[in-house]
């Protein structure tokens, strides 16, 4: 076994070889290296939490303003079914007026003509009347030659003419 | 240790050569002797660096390499959380040298550099080198358990609710237990590296003779024995994580009781 055969002539070699290397890797990298990249480790761990921080704030933030959004959006929309309901309202309270109005336009015309054409029509009546007397007094007259006067001719025309 | 003609010294390839300045280098009159196991101590140490320096792009979003050498700070950052608390972040940059330096160690001394004429080493399958590593683990959690709890610190060796007749008794079973961490923390390691390459090292000599061996049975455990090596070669590449794992958690267990005592 080397290790044992060896001793005496290489262990103060191997102790001051190992003592030195090992110590500039203790002191170099360990010492000098090492802490660097755990600081690079923690400044990203670090960078990582402060960004998902942010990130979670401004998602906080988005949907406060999507909630007030929605607020507002509720209240213009009943504002404008608001306006809506009153409009139609107004439009169909006016179209009644007006529909009233023609309404009543048409009834006179409607009146003044049916008066006019039963004034026509008595008129009309008068003059058959009238006519039918003359004629009946005629008829009498050359039929039985009898003089009627025309009061008399006129009930029997209108006894004729009404049944 | 010679082998002999023909044969595979499982051994051999942990035996130490120097390189350099085997004369004269000398610190107070020990030999300093650059080595094999130096070099590739200076290697592992070399690629650990490439390896990080890759990883310090500092990019927000972060690309592959960087990606790997985070995870790696994570999992060591993660595991002293999890066994010593938030006063554990001030021990990853030892935990993390200790692991990553183990880990390359033994996974570079895995790499089949023999089929290009190089000799991998690996000296973590060394007690003298994991021994360090060992003892400079203990001495940590020493002069952080004295300097943090003076000497309330033995109070480690008598756990919550021994009776008083015990207490000697208890006091002197987890004092050893506590002084015998530093050997079983060097050992494990030193053990486990050698027994895989021992293992995988014996299994190529029987490759190796079963072709030679003329036999009509020798090709057939050839074939067996090259199977099993792949296996082995898989479970020493787990072996070689798991026990830089191991070296890492037992150190930080270790410096939890220095840290929080019971």
């Amino acid at each position: 076994m080397p290790q044992i055969a060896q001793l005496a002539e290489t262990y103060a070699s191997q102790i001051f070889w190992i003592l030195l290397i090992f110590g500039f890797v203790f002191f170099v990298i360990g010492r000098g290296m090492v802490p660097k990249v755990m600081a690079t480790v923690e400044a990203r761990d670090k960078q990582i939490a402060t960004d998902l921080a942010a990130a979670e704030a401004a998602r906080k933030q988005a949907d406060e303003e999507e909630e007030a959004w929605r607020v507002q959006e509720n209240r213009r929309r009943e504002e404008a079914q608001a306006i809506i309901a009153e409009a139609k309202a107004k439009a169909g309270k006016e179209t009644e007026a007006r529909l009233a109005a023609a309404n009543a336009k048409v009834d006179d015309r409607v009146t003044a003509a049916e008066a006019k054409i039963a004034e026509a029509r008595a008129n009309a009546m008068t003059e058959i009347e009238t006519v039918a007397t003359e004629a009946a007094n005629d008829i009498v007259m050359r039929v039985a030659g009898v003089n009627v006067d025309e009061p008399t001719a006129r009930a029997a025309v209108k006894e004729a003419l009404h049944g | 240790m010679a082998a002999e003609e023909g044969k595979v010294d499982p051994m051999h390839q942990f035996a130490i050569e120097p390189l350099l300045g085997t004369e004269g280098w000398e610190i107070a009159g020990y030999n300093i002797a650059f080595t094999n196991s130096a070099l590739w101590m200076l290697i592992s140490a070399a690629v650990l660096l490439l390896f990080v320096a890759g990883g310090m792009k500092r990019q927000l979003v972060p690309g592959r390499w960087q990606m790997a050498v985070e995870s790696f700070t994570g999992f060591i950052d993660g595991m002293l959380a999890a066994n010593i608390g938030p006063a554990g972040k001030k021990y990853v940059p030892y935990i993390f040298s200790l692991f990553m330096f183990i880990l390359f160690a033994n996974l570079l001394g895995l790499l089949p550099l023999a089929l290009i004429g190089l000799h991998p080493f690996t000296f973590t399958s060394h007690f003298t080198a994991t021994g360090v590593l060992a003892i400079i683990s203990f001495a940590i959690v020493l002069v952080v358990g004295f300097a943090k709890h003076g000497f309330h610190f033995f109070s480690l060796f008598v756990p919550h609710g021994t009776p008083l007749p015990m207490i000697p008794l208890i006091f002197l079973i987890e004092l050893v237990s506590f002084l015998v961490r530093p050997f079983s923390l060097g050992l494990r390691l030193f053990v486990a590296m050698m027994a895989g390459h021992v293992l995988l090292e014996v299994l190529s000599s029987f490759v190796i003779n079963g072709i030679n061996a003329g036999v009509a049975i020798g090709p057939v455990v050839s074939i067996l024995s090259f199977v099993l090596m792949i296996a082995i070669c898989a479970l020493e590449l787990l072996v070689a994580a798991i026990q830089a794992y191991v070296f890492a958690l037992l150190s930080s267990l270790y410096l939890n009781d220095a840290e929080n005592l019971h």
